[in-house]
């Protein structure tokens, strides 16, 4: 690791004006940076510790919804009974990401910043990757790529979003909100992520010294599932994920979001899926069809065909599992 | 004591929604660009006093050292191991303020005033804690490598409250890999050690 | 304590209050971190090595590279490949043979500074063209390629199993794979190297202290007196602590190198590119029967991958000789060779892969004939050695059978397919089997006046109990109180043992204790006057004919302060090994049952529970016996259903150096498991009556659980691990 100056921020104020300094990082839980730096992702002159920041790690009711603090830790946010309660899909997928004890580290606003998982990106030595080296070309296109995208992908990178969290955060229309010495920004997180076509090197849209200080949540959503596929049971990253957040009227469905994790670079809305699930019973066959409707814009890899039947399944199955929440 | 309500979420119920609008991105303070920081405010080497197992430790490291590192090279305390210094296996394990971490993935610096627990600081003189006989007891290990990482998971699995079945301490214990695969064992000791300390 | 009472694990106290000491908790004054920089390339050559950038680096002392380095003694040339792993050593010269191997060595007053100097290190390659050994031409392993070719057979034949195949009314031919597969003990290797007045002393974590020491010997024309190897806690073996690597020979160079004490601790990177793992293997397999089951033929034909350097040979058709009765028996060992690091044994040797093949080959027959996969086992019971005919030393599978069958309720299992929401349940079995290895080895028993004893002997406790066995077994034959009994391991001062691996451990350094402990039992006796083969030992005395005298008082009378036996055991022949008794084949046997779980539409297995039960000899301790059956369970479970290592088509290095790009099994992945040993006491096996567990209970797992998956969901998986994916193709 290459050695890095650091500063501790005491608060929400000095932390920005210290994000200000050339080449600085900011350091939440470390779960992640800490290995970017191991590895040589990411080797900052600078790391801005956030940890004694007071006052960014609640979780509150505001008007219409819930505010999570970015700097609430993953275990504590599961576990509150506001989202254990109003938000279900949110805290399965939070329990299920990682181990108990980085979930003790990582936090909430931490954790959409989460970079892929894609082997070649995560190379101790460096492989041909536009993420790593803007330019050097996607190993995996040509390589090993069947956990990767099915969705939105381009020759330049095939990687994707790996973060557990940010699909629930998808299917709950939640918003990042950050603040910046220019001025902070109220991002949905479905548009935080960068596709590829928008820019293959990018992860976020996260500006130089731009800091996530929440994530606010609206109307609770009591009737909602996380449905998470891995090899093993725990302590893996998903394969394919899947968040549903219904509303209902009787045995129907009134309003369905649903979105997918693992399958694009982003948490993978099925919007037109959503609109033909309205008036459905959760385990109607048409729920199939409808989302389907969904698939017609997944585009696998030679190495994916198998994720987009998987993709499909778990969709169905986490809208039987939102049904009976 | 088991917890049963998060720290955040108790002081969350003090606050009142007036603060939380207060906090919202409408009334974020700006900041000018052209308050610079100092470049004094970062620190190349950094005077440590860490808290471990109630002894005050005194270092001066470069900020790049985690706390596994720490505990290991720089005070002699190596019954926290590295298996993968990722965050991939839990070996390194230890109690921050009561709560499990992953050593490998705190950096020394940011560990400075909190109260650090290792392995070497559960028993009493001579006498082990009821966690650390029950693994014992239990065989819930076989080369020891993986041990003070799940025994200090344990403590605080215990500690939280997810011992209510086989299926929530299996659930909650994996994030300490054991290739030796004592889980089964690993699994009783904690559920044994959870009913002796109620 | 006797022989076969449960006993809690001696390492209890140090290893649950970390106080036990592995390789990379020793620190010793004046030492330097060591870091590699690993290749970048999968083959080619070394045209320039920059340190400059490293050397810049605070704390960095050298950067170290092949002209820096020593060249072996003469005597290199005599050490057998084996216990060396490989005699390709990096540092020594330009060419390189896989990526991730070491092309220089950074030494830095800090660990920090040493990660860091080794990423500052800059390095240019004219790579060549590398060869992925999975598309590699399969070839007759070369015996002059290191010596592995002479560790077993590459081809057996009897009878004609061709035309016995062909003529059979019954027959199947499949071909399985399974993937490059990493041992991953929690502890990475690491070793320490200091160097005094021409003496080197290394503590190191591995399986065979002497193994250490002779290489080392040999690589830098020593004496054996002139090399203390320590290796007091392994943290884990399963194959890449067995051998020794390059690693473990150029931290005590480094140190030679630079006057100082050198300390190196692989990363979880390095365990993949360093030290070796489970090979990449294609099996065919030929089974051939007549309408009631019988086998007529069989015809086991298998490949594995290996390096460039030296071939490597997984001897997988070993189960298709020994485990059913047949008399047309056709095995054929073949390797690919490729730019990979060479392949180790890994639990289980030979019979890991080889079951799995034959395994689900006897499943694929019993479904072709339409008969339960048990009763085709037992209408090709091996009464007597396959291969040879010979009588077993003993062998006790049939009660095996029953056992198990009765454990798990075989008989009256649901059907297959049979649903529990969206989980559909299957049922499957194989046998687990593990030819017996033995090592020479020797031991001492210390007996003192205050009535305690001390074992000593260099053996390697990795965690399978090894300590608390052996002095469970000079405690039964004192009749001593377990607290009264210590023991001293893993040291190269100690009488020499043989390795802990190939389950060889209680049937070879046992038998030395055993024998150790008998001598000072017979000396006691000529002590108190009494004859040595009619004592008896009871509670800290010795008796004869009803009269009972406490030891220490003996000691006392006598006027001793110490009684010291030493107890040895040779190999047939007096070789460094063999493989039990002469005349009569060895082995270990037994059957594992599993029932799965399997989501079709999400891809998923899970296990739900398993019933193992083994026809192994006498069990020594209930309680660690019972750990390695379930660890090895799950050695297998892992095998089954997740690990595997992949090797990037395109640039040569494994796809996840880690361990969260590559699965192993989670404690939430493992159910309760259930074990059972058959009462047997093996005669020929030596005084204990004892034979190996370690390797048994990986045996056979893949298999059942291939047939399990077919039995819920139709879905025959011929590849592993069953992955997603192909439960998703099904």
């Amino acid at each position: 690791m290459r050695d890095f100056s650091y500063a501790r921020a005491g608060s929400r104020a000095e932390a920005l004006d210290l994000g200000q300094a050339d080449d600085a990082a900011f350091l939440a839980g470390g779960t992640e940076l800490i290995n970017w730096m191991r590895i040589g992702i990411n080797a900052p002159a600078r790391v801005i510790d956030l940890a004694r920041v007071e006052g960014l790690d609640a979780v509150e009711e505001i008007e219409g919804g819930v505010r999570i603090g970015a700097l609430a830790r993953l275990n504590d946010v599961a576990q509150n009974p506001l989202i254990a309660e109003g938000y279900p899909v949110l805290s399965h997928a939070i329990l299920r990401a990682a181990s108990a004890q980085i979930r003790n580290l990582a936090t909430i606003g931490g954790n959409p910043v989460q970079r892929v998982r894609c082997p070649y990106f995560r190379a101790n030595e460096g492989a041909p990757c536009n993420k790593r080296e803007p330019g050097s070309g996607c190993a995996a296109l040509n390589g090993i790529h069947d956990r990767h995208a099915i969705f939105g992908w381009t020759e330049d990178c095939v990687a994707v979003h790996p973060a557990d969290p940010p699909v629930a955060l998808a299917a709950l229309d939640a918003v990042i909100v950050t603040d910046h010495p220019e001025g902070g920004r109220l991002i949905p997180v479905r548009e935080f992520h960068v596709l590829p076509s928008q820019n293959p090197a990018w992860h976020d849209v996260l500006r130089a010294g731009e800091l996530i200080v929440g994530i606010e949540l609206p109307a609770p959503a009591p009737r909602s599932a996380y449905l998470k596929i891995r090899e093993r049971e725990s302590y893996e990253y998903a394969t394919v994920s899947a968040a549903a957040a219904l509303e209902m009227d009787g045995g129907v469905i009134r309003r369905a979001r649903v979105a997918l994790g693992s399958v694009a670079m982003r948490p993978w809305r099925l919007v037109a899926a959503e609109a033909r699930l309205a008036g459905l019973a959760p385990d109607a066959p048409e729920v199939a069809d409808a989302i389907d409707a969904s698939f017609a814009e997944a585009r696998p890899l030679s190495g994916t065909e198998w994720k987009v039947r998987l993709a499909r399944n778990a969709a169905r199955r986490v809208i039987e599992l939102a049904a009976e929440a | 004591m088991k917890i049963t309500s998060p720290k955040v979420s108790r002081r969350s119920l003090l606050r009142g929604s007036a603060a939380a609008a207060a906090a919202s991105l409408a009334h974020a303070r700006q900041v000018s660009a052209q308050n610079a920081p100092e470049e004094s405010a970062f620190e190349a080497w950094i005077d440590l006093r860490l808290t471990v197992n109630g002894q005050a430790h005194a270092l001066t490291v470069e900020p790049r050292v985690t706390l596994l590192d720490a505990l290991r090279e720089r005070m002699q305390l190596t019954g926290t191991k590295k298996g993968c210094n990722r965050g991939e296996c839990g070996a390194c394990t230890v109690l921050m303020d009561g709560r499990r971490v992953n050593s490998c993935l705190v950096l020394a610096a940011s560990a400075e005033g909190r109260k650090i627990t290792t392995i070497e600081g559960l028993a009493d003189g001579d006498t082990p804690h009821p966690v650390q006989r029950a693994f014992a007891e239990a065989d819930a290990f076989q080369c020891g490598f993986c041990t003070s990482g799940q025994i200090m998971s344990a403590m605080a699995c215990i500690e939280e409250g997810h011992t209510g079945s086989p299926e929530e301490i299996r659930e909650w214990m994996s994030g300490n890999l054991c290739r030796c695969s004592a889980y089964p064992q690993i699994t009783a000791a904690v559920a044994a050690a959870a009913e002796e300390l109620g | 304590m006797a022989i076969g009472d449960i006993i809690t694990r001696v390492d209890a106290p140090t290893k649950t209050t970390g106080q036990a000491i592995y390789a990379n908790d020793v620190n010793l004054r004046g030492q330097l971190y060591a870091a590699f920089v690993g290749a970048t390339v999968p083959s080619g050559r070394i045209v320039s090595i920059d340190p400059a950038a490293a050397l810049a680096i605070p704390g960095v002392v050298r950067v170290l590279t092949e002209a820096d380095m020593p060249r072996p003694a003469p005597s290199f040339a005599d050490l057998y490949v084996p216990p060396l792993a490989t005699r390709h050593i990096p540092l020594q010269g330009l060419e390189i043979a896989h990526e991730g191997e070491p092309v220089a060595m950074v030494l830095a007053e800090t660990l920090e500074a040493a990660e860091a100097g080794a990423r500052a290190v800059d390095v240019v390659y004219d790579a060549a063209a590398f060869t992925d050994p999975a598309l590699a031409e399969p070839v007759d392993p070369d015996p002059g390629r290191g010596d592995y070719s002479f560790l077993d057979i590459a081809e057996f034949e009897k009878g004609d199993a061709a035309a016995a195949i062909a003529a059979a009314p019954v027959r199947i031919a499949r071909t399985y794979t399974q993937p490059s597969r990493h041992s991953n003990p929690m502890e990475p290797c690491a070793v320490i190297a200091e160097w005094s007045g021409g003496r080197v002393t290394i503590h190191d974590t591995i399986q065979h202290v002497a193994a250490l020491q002779g290489v080392i010997t040999g690589v830098f024309g020593l004496e054996m007196d002139q090399v203390h190897v320590r290796s007091i806690h392994c943290g884990g073996g399963f194959g890449p602590k067995g051998f020794i690597w390059p690693h473990q020979i150029l931290v005590p160079m480094a140190a030679r190198v630079v006057g100082r004490p050198v300390k190196l601790a692989l990363t979880r990177a390095e365990m993949y590119a360093l030290v070796g793992m489970q090979p990449h293997m294609v099996q065919e397999v030929e089974l051939g029967a007549d309408e009631n089951g019988r086998l007529l033929g069989i015809s086991h034909i298998a490949s594995n991958e290996t390096g460039v350097t030296e071939d490597y040979i997984e001897f997988s058709t070993v189960p298709s000789r020994t485990y059913y009765a047949c008399d047309a028996i056709y095995n054929r060992q073949y390797i690919r060779r490729g730019n990979v690091t060479l392949p180790t044994y890994q639990r289980s040797p030979a019979e890991g892969p080889g079951s799995w093949a034959l395994g689900s080959a006897m499943d694929e027959l019993a479904r072709e004939l339409d008969m339960d996969p048990l009763d085709l086992r037992l209408a090709n019971y091996a009464d007597v050695e396959p291969s040879s005919g010979e009588p077993w030393s003993s062998k006790m599978l049939r009660e095996a059978y029953e056992m198990g069958a009765e454990r798990f309720g075989w008989r009256n299992r649901p059907a297959g397919g049979t649903r529990d929401g969206h989980w559909r349940l299957g049922y499957g079995m194989a046998d687990s089997s593990q030819g017996t290895q033995r090592y020479g080895s020797s031991a001492r028993v210390r007996l003192r006046a205050d009535g305690t004893a001390v074992v000593e002997s260099s053996f390697s406790d990795i965690g399978t109990g090894s300590a608390t066995v052996m002095r469970q077994i000079a405690a039964d034959i004192l009749g001593l109180d377990e607290s009264a009994v210590s023991s001293r391991e893993g040291d190269s001062v100690l009488p020499e043992a043989g390795p802990t691996w190939a389950s060889a451990t209680v049937i070879s350094t046992g038998t030395a204790v055993h024998r150790a402990a008998t001598e000072v039992r017979g000396r006691l006796a000529r002590l108190a006057g009494w004859p040595a083969d009619a004592v008896g030992v009871e509670n800290g005395a010795l008796t004869h004919e009803g009269e009972a005298r406490p030891i220490r008082d003996i000691l006392a009378e006598a006027g001793v302060s110490e009684v010291s036996g030493d107890g040895t055991f040779t190999p047939n022949g007096g070789e460094f090994s063999d493989a039990g008794p002469e005349g009569f084949p060895s082995r270990v046997f037994g059957v594992i049952f599993v029932e799965v779980a399997v989501d079709p539409e999400l891809g998923l297995l899970r296990l739900r529970r398993a019933t193992g039960v083994y026809s192994a000899g006498r069990i020594i301790n209930p309680r660690t016996a019972r750990s390695q059956m379930t660890g090895g369970i799950i050695w297998g479970w892992g095998m089954a259903a997740m690990e595997q290592s992949r090797l990037d088509p395109v640039l040569g290095r494994w796809l996840s150096k880690d361990l969260a790009g590559v699965a192993i099994p989670t404690n939430a992945d493992i159910p309760e498991l259930d074990v059972a040993f058959v009462d047997e006491f093996d005669e020929r096996s030596g005084p204990l009556g004892a034979k190996g567990i370690g390797e048994l209970g990986a045996t056979g797992v893949a298999a059942a659980v291939a047939n399990a998956v077919y039995d819920a969901i139709g879905l025959r998986v011929r590849e592993l691990p069953i992955t997603p994916e192909k439960i998703l193709a099904g």
